[in-house]
């Protein structure tokens, strides 16, 4: 199976990294997490019910949709904020691009281990600019705010491609491929990987477990 | 339109049309309402939750909807439009965005009703949940309030678009193919905001739909104007029915969402767990259960959860507008007052009220004798304690008036002595603090002698308790 590719690009300042970086993750996620599945016997299964909320962004003139869900959102935050750390720790004109990847898990035979096939891959690369004044700074919170909203219609139009998303799996399959670990919501399997580029071009990458 | 559907599929299809159209316009109404939206998940299936999501029906909104489509169905040709539009304090108004629900000739005859359609009609609706927060009616429903009121209109039949005006935008949410066509969901939004009048509304009125203002006083303040639809607080579902959603009340169908399949012809493994792939391939039975439940509430954890934040929510709105709040109550009192005006509190009438900057008008009454500009008031007496001991000959207490003009002091932003402490009064009264004794220097030198003169008995002192110091000092190392 081909893996499908998808890369998003945003400009924005330092303070904005988190949350940019929130809104887009949560809405690719909203689309790509369940209600928690109950099996019951004869090989029938019930699905729970997903919440949402808004959020509003403090540096971004946009609100966005996540799910209702403090676990999914504090895992989420903390590899975001690992990436915004590690953006500011690579100087003034870092470049990062951090990367959400839904795979699913094949059990191999001993002694090999288990493989995670990705299917989707998101992209995102973030160009961090500093600003003068406030008066810029202004600007560039609706800027980034109208940016966020034009890679949101993106995702929607990706996702509304309704092209290959796993199967849905048996109830002994099923950790292969959602996270149900969560207590609230289903997403599929992910992982969160991030590339710092700094000024000197070199970069630096590191994965976020997450399975 | 022709079908193969079985008559199952036909009649869950219809089902999911409906529901889907239904939950469609509780999400676009929700979404300008100027709050935001919060739903709590459930890892139970509560029974009623349309597509795996929890999306509150608003019972006006989906019985507005309801009327609207006067019991048909969205299909090729009968689209299902929800207007936004924008009006005025003075009555203008102004189509902000029609969403449209569509559906096209082109059908795909392979996907299973029960399953993927149902499950890509809940991915279409959380892509709603997400673009109606891109589009600039969003951020202009989140700042209605005494200026404008965002308004919505539901109909059923020919997509109208013009409204919007010149050059509108739109934006494809998504589509869902189906064996009898393809739904499809869209907005059109207006980008050229300059104003229309309230007769070229009129004139662009549909034949079909209704405009529905639902001017309900939230119950934090009385003073907030009408407001579309409800708030998040909105409490009659539970006041009026009991806790129940009137939508679900017509139909008696509650959605089960529980899937079960027959055994594929293809697996993974061997289907020895009891288990099967739930997604058969192509011709495998499929079906999905639906519950005809009676008049029950959605699950009450669910209802109390939301019935709970929204209590919250109406508490923390009183709380923030509460009319014992003093400072509520000085903002109210003079609130009509233009900034930088001060008059004596004799001279306050309405007209001065509602006059900015009216301490500068001309106020030919007042003789030049009173007039504060030209004989100052005395000034309190010596101000500054640096100022005491740069002065060292008595200088305490005696006044610097004479070399100065003293002008009352006006702080700005400050009202007249209307209140007890007023601003200036605060200012005035603190601005010259006493001398801090230590600091004056007739005192501190008189101290200092004081001190000099004691010295000697305290080193007596200390010297016969040397042994308990060093001892101390020993335990502190």
């Amino acid at each position: 199976m081909n893996c499908r590719s998808e890369v998003l690009e945003v400009t924005v300042e330092a303070r904005q990294v988190e949350e940019a970086m929130l809104a887009l993750l949560h809405t690719i996620l909203l689309h790509r997490s369940t209600g928690k599945f109950h099996y019951k016997k004869e090989g029938t299964y019930s699905i729970g019910t997903v919440g949402t909320q808004d959020i509003d962004c403090d540096f971004i003139d946009f609100t966005f949709v996540r799910v209702s869900s403090e676990e999914l959102d504090r895992m989420i935050r903390k590899a975001v904020s690992e990436f915004k750390d590690a953006l500011s720790n690579s100087g003034s004109d870092g470049m990062g691009q951090i990367s959400l990847e839904f795979y699913q898990k094949k059990k191999s035979r001993w002694p090999f281990s288990d493989e995670c096939i990705p299917w989707e891959v998101w992209s995102i690369k973030v160009n961090v600019v500093n600003l003068a004044n406030e008066q810029e700074r202004q600007i560039c919170r609706e800027k980034v705010g109208e940016k966020l909203g034009e890679k949101v219609i993106n995702v929607v139009e990706v996702i509304n491609r309704h092209e290959y998303l796993p199967k849905m799996p048996t109830q002994s399959e099923v950790d292969n491929v959602f996270d149900t670990t969560l207590k609230d919501v289903q997403p599929y399997l992910y992982k969160i990987t991030y590339q710092i580029t700094d000024s000197l071009g070199t970069s630096v990458s590191t994965t976020m477990r997450r399975d | 339109m022709e079908s193969d559907l079985k008559p199952q599929d036909q009649k869950d299809l219809d089902k999911f049309i409906k529901f889907f159209a239904l939950k469609t316009v509780q999400v676009i109404v929700q979404a300008r309402l100027g709050e935001k939206i919060c739903t709590r998940s459930s890892s139970s299936p509560t029974g009623s939750d349309w597509f795996n999501l929890a999306i509150k029906d608003i019972p006006e909104v989906t019985h507005e909807a309801k009327k609207a489509l006067a019991g048909q169905l969205p299909g090729i040709g009968r689209s299902m439009c929800v207007e936004i539009s924008l009006k005025t304090s003075e009555g203008d108004s102004m189509e902000l965005e029609t969403w449209c629900l569509e559906m096209n000739e082109k059908c795909d005859k392979e996907i299973k009703v029960s399953y993927a359609v149902y499950n890509r009609l809940s991915v279409l609706l959380k892509s709603l949940l997400a673009i109606t927060r891109v589009t600039p009616a969003y951020k202009l429903s989140r700042k209605q309030g005494h200026d404008y009121v965002i308004l919505y209109r539901i109909y059923f039949g020919e997509v109208q678009l013009s409204g919007l005006g010149e050059g509108f935008q739109t934006v494809r949410v998504g589509v869902v193919g189906t064996p009898i066509g393809t739904i499809t969901l869209s907005c059109a939004y207006r980008t050229n905001l300059a104003f229309m009048s309230n007769r070229q509304f009129e004139r662009s009125a549909p034949i079909m739909g209704i405009i529905v203002d639902h001017f309900v006083d939230p119950p934090c303040s009385s003073q907030r104007p009408a407001n579309m639809g409800h708030p998040c607080n909105y409490r009659a579902p539970d006041e009026e029915d009991g806790g129940q959603f009137a939508g679900v009340q017509d139909s008696q169908e509650v959605c089960a969402t529980s899937f079960s399949t027959s055994p594929p012809s293809q697996v993974l493994h061997a289907g020895k767990e009891g288990g099967a792939l739930l997604m058969p391939p192509h011709g495998a039975d499929v079906h999905l259960t639906v519950e005809h439940a009676p008049n029950t509430p959605s699950s009450s954890g669910d209802d109390d959860g939301l019935s709970q934040s929204g209590e919250r929510r109406k508490e923390e709105g009183r709380r923030s507008v509460s009319p014992s709040d003093p400072v509520e109550s000085l903002n109210a009192f003079t609130r009509k007052v233009g900034a930088f005006v001060n008059k004596p509190s004799t001279q306050i009438t309405a007209a001065s009220l509602d006059l900015p900057f009216a301490a500068f008008a001309p106020r030919g009454l007042d003789s030049e004798e009173n007039d504060p500009m030209v004989h100052p008031p005395d000034s309190p007496p010596c101000p500054s304690p640096l100022q005491g001991s740069l002065h060292s000959q008595g200088s305490e207490g005696s006044g610097q008036q004479d070399d100065f003009v003293m002008v009352d002091f006006r702080p700005a932003f400050s009202k007249d002595d209307l209140l007890p402490m007023d601003l200036g009064t605060f200012y005035r009264e603190f601005q010259n603090p006493p001398q801090l004794a230590s600091l004056s220097l007739h005192i501190s030198s008189q101290s200092m002698a004081d001190d000099l003169d004691s010295l000697p008995e305290k080193l007596r002192v200390y010297e016969k308790n040397i042994d308990e110091f060093d001892a101390f000092v020993d335990m502190l190392q």
